[in-house]
């Protein structure tokens, strides 16, 4: 028998986790990563002339951190590991990946998509400002470049992640002036009982906040973004917000990390023709897969955070779920047990993702308060008073159709960081279901490409 | 003024890279962000605005940290390695925009 061709799209938690099921099972199985090392966004690896230890750049995970890479490592020579490779579209039955040298189009038999997360952003005023960054890029600075995005840094949005930052960067020597959360602390009395579903993960977390507490950084829960302070020249001076008491404050800082937990990168899966659910609790389309992983396309498999926002935890037991589920569709030899294991774990993980989703609320309703001249799409320069301008004059309501006349989501980010703030504005200004607005269609290429690239290696 | 702030990791060779015609001091390991936003505070001017930017998401998603090759080749910032002898450009060669005649 030939061997089958699994492809592996992410090298993160998931896509580690699944090619070493691939290997144990004796296949052989290529994996494409846009990173130059592994490890994916959370468990990022830093330049090999780095030396701090795991415990300083991974701290309550270091273990699980040095465990992957150690796995990925030993994976070495039994996969086709090809790093620094965009993998731009999907058609055709094949992957269709380009580097800056070359270009390939590979056709599988399996294809796990394991394409990770990115933050989930909700603009505000001044956030086109350099000093501007998102949450996670705030930790990328950190973790694979020990630097800071500022000298006076606040952080600003919700999520686990806004608190586990702002740790990080206390804890490296950074100024962290203040934690703006835009969740209020009832919210998270409320999610208790789901948090409790993995309660080493639900303590790390309150552990965080009495860490900041105790190095003295002002939290402020329930807050209302106002406006990111700045100019054109020299970019961010200071951050106004709506206390929870309604008091508007203003804080000096030259840099403001923003984020509203994540959103999975599903491109690729809408460009495979997986079909797409709306999940009300995240207010996001996420594709649909069954318990194994398996998308509504034959061959087409997702795991991890690229599928739904579950956390590195849960990503590297879907990963593996995955690619069981692809060995035995394939006719391999599989055990079932682990398998039903596996699926128990990540239900678990899921059940704590859902508390969190209510701890920390996506503030929806603060895409249809941005005053009309605040920049929505911060690629374009188009404003929420563009947007709504186009959906008087077009009637547009549907996202793809809005995006066409106003170029929301059109940009260099292609609505990444934009496409779902707009979608709460369209809605709220038609007075419609968010999930009526519908989508952005995945585009290929999914991100630029050069154009002087070559044919083939 | 630096925008970035280091934290660490200080003890490595300093390389220079060359930026629109001026020799920048960074370290090896470093990425073009991180070289250019450690000894400067901005990256390239928006094609679609008035400011500055300095790149946004760090982890290849945004594009908004696109610097050039004196030759015309785009890199993305964030996730190309600074290297000796790099000669940066921090406007598109050849490019103008209507709003920047």
């Amino acid at each position: 028998m030939v061997e089958p061709r699994i492809i592996i799209v992410g090298a993160g938690p998931a896509g580690t986790r699944a090619a070493e099921a691939c290997v144990q099972a004796g296949i052989r199985p290529i994996v494409l990563d846009e990173g130059r090392r592994d490890g994916g966004q959370i468990y990022r690896r830093q330049p090999d002339n780095f030396t701090r230890p795991y415990a300083k750049l991974y701290g309550s995970e270091a273990g699980r951190a040095q465990a992957l890479h150690e796995t990925f490592d030993g994976l070495k020579g039994k996969i086709d590991y090809r790093p620094e490779a965009l993998v731009w579209n999907i058609a055709g039955g094949q992957v269709w990946t380009a580097s800056q040298t070359y270009q390939d189009a590979l056709p599988y038999d399996a294809l796990l998509l394991c394409t990770g997360a990115t933050d989930r952003l909700m603009p505000v005023k001044g956030w086109q400002f350099a000093g501007s960054y998102s949450l996670g890029g705030a930790q990328v600075g950190l973790k694979s470049q020990a630097v800071s995005i500022g000298h006076k840094v606040v952080f600003m949005g919700s999520g686990p992640l806004l608190y586990l930052v702002a740790c990080q960067y206390v804890e490296a020597g950074a100024q962290v002036v203040a934690v703006l959360d835009t969740a209020p602390y009832s919210a998270r009395i409320k999610a208790l009982p789901d948090l409790l579903a993995v309660p080493s993960v639900l303590w790390n977390g309150v552990a965080l906040t009495m860490k900041l507490k105790r190095a003295g950084v002002a939290v402020y829960n329930g807050i209302k973004p106002l406006e990111i302070n700045g100019n054109a020249a020299e970019g961010v001076s200071g951050i106004r917000f709506r206390t929870g008491a309604g008091v508007e404050q203003q804080i000096a800082c030259d840099a403001v990390a923003m984020g509203h937990h994540l959103r999975p990168e599903t491109q690729l899966a809408d460009l495979a023709r997986c079909a797409f659910t709306f999940d009300p609790v995240t207010r996001q389309w996420l594709p649909e897969r069954d318990g194994d992983g398996r998308s509504s396309v034959a061959g087409t498999y997702l795991a991890g955070d690229g599928a739904k926002i579950l956390g590195a935890r849960s990503a590297e037991a879907s990963g593996r779920l995955g690619a069981l589920a692809a060995l035995a569709d394939l006719g391999l030899p599989v055990d079932k047990g682990e398998m039903a294991s596996l699926r128990g774990d990540v239900g678990t993980y899921a059940k704590f993702a859902r508390g969190l989703a209510k701890a920390f609320p996506w503030p929806s309703e603060q895409a249809s308060q941005l005053p009309d001249d605040a920049l929505l799409c911060r690629c374009e320069g188009v404003t929420a008073g563009d947007l709504r301008a186009v959906m008087r004059e077009t009637g547009a309501q549907e996202a793809n159709r809005a995006k066409a006349f106003s170029r929301v989501g059109m940009g260099r980010c292609q609505g990444r960081y934009c496409g779902l703030a707009a979608a709460e504005l369209i809605a709220a200004e038609a007075d419609i279901p968010v999930e009526q607005v519908g989508r952005l269609r995945g585009q290929a290429p999914v991100k630029p490409l050069t154009i002087a690239i070559g044919d083939d290696q | 003024m630096s925008r970035f702030v280091r934290l660490g990791e200080t003890d490595r060779p300093i390389i220079t890279v060359h930026v629109d015609g001026k020799p920048v001091e960074a370290l090896d390991g470093d990425t073009l962000m991180v070289a250019l936003l450690s000894s400067g505070s901005m990256l390239r001017q928006s094609e679609f605005g008035p400011e500055k930017r300095a790149g946004f998401c760090l982890m290849g998603a945004c594009q908004d940290c696109w610097v050039w090759t004196e030759s015309g080749d785009r890199l993305r910032a964030c996730s190309t390695l600074a290297a000796s002898g790099q000669q940066i450009v921090t406007s598109q060669p050849g490019a103008s925009w209507s709003n920047h005649a």
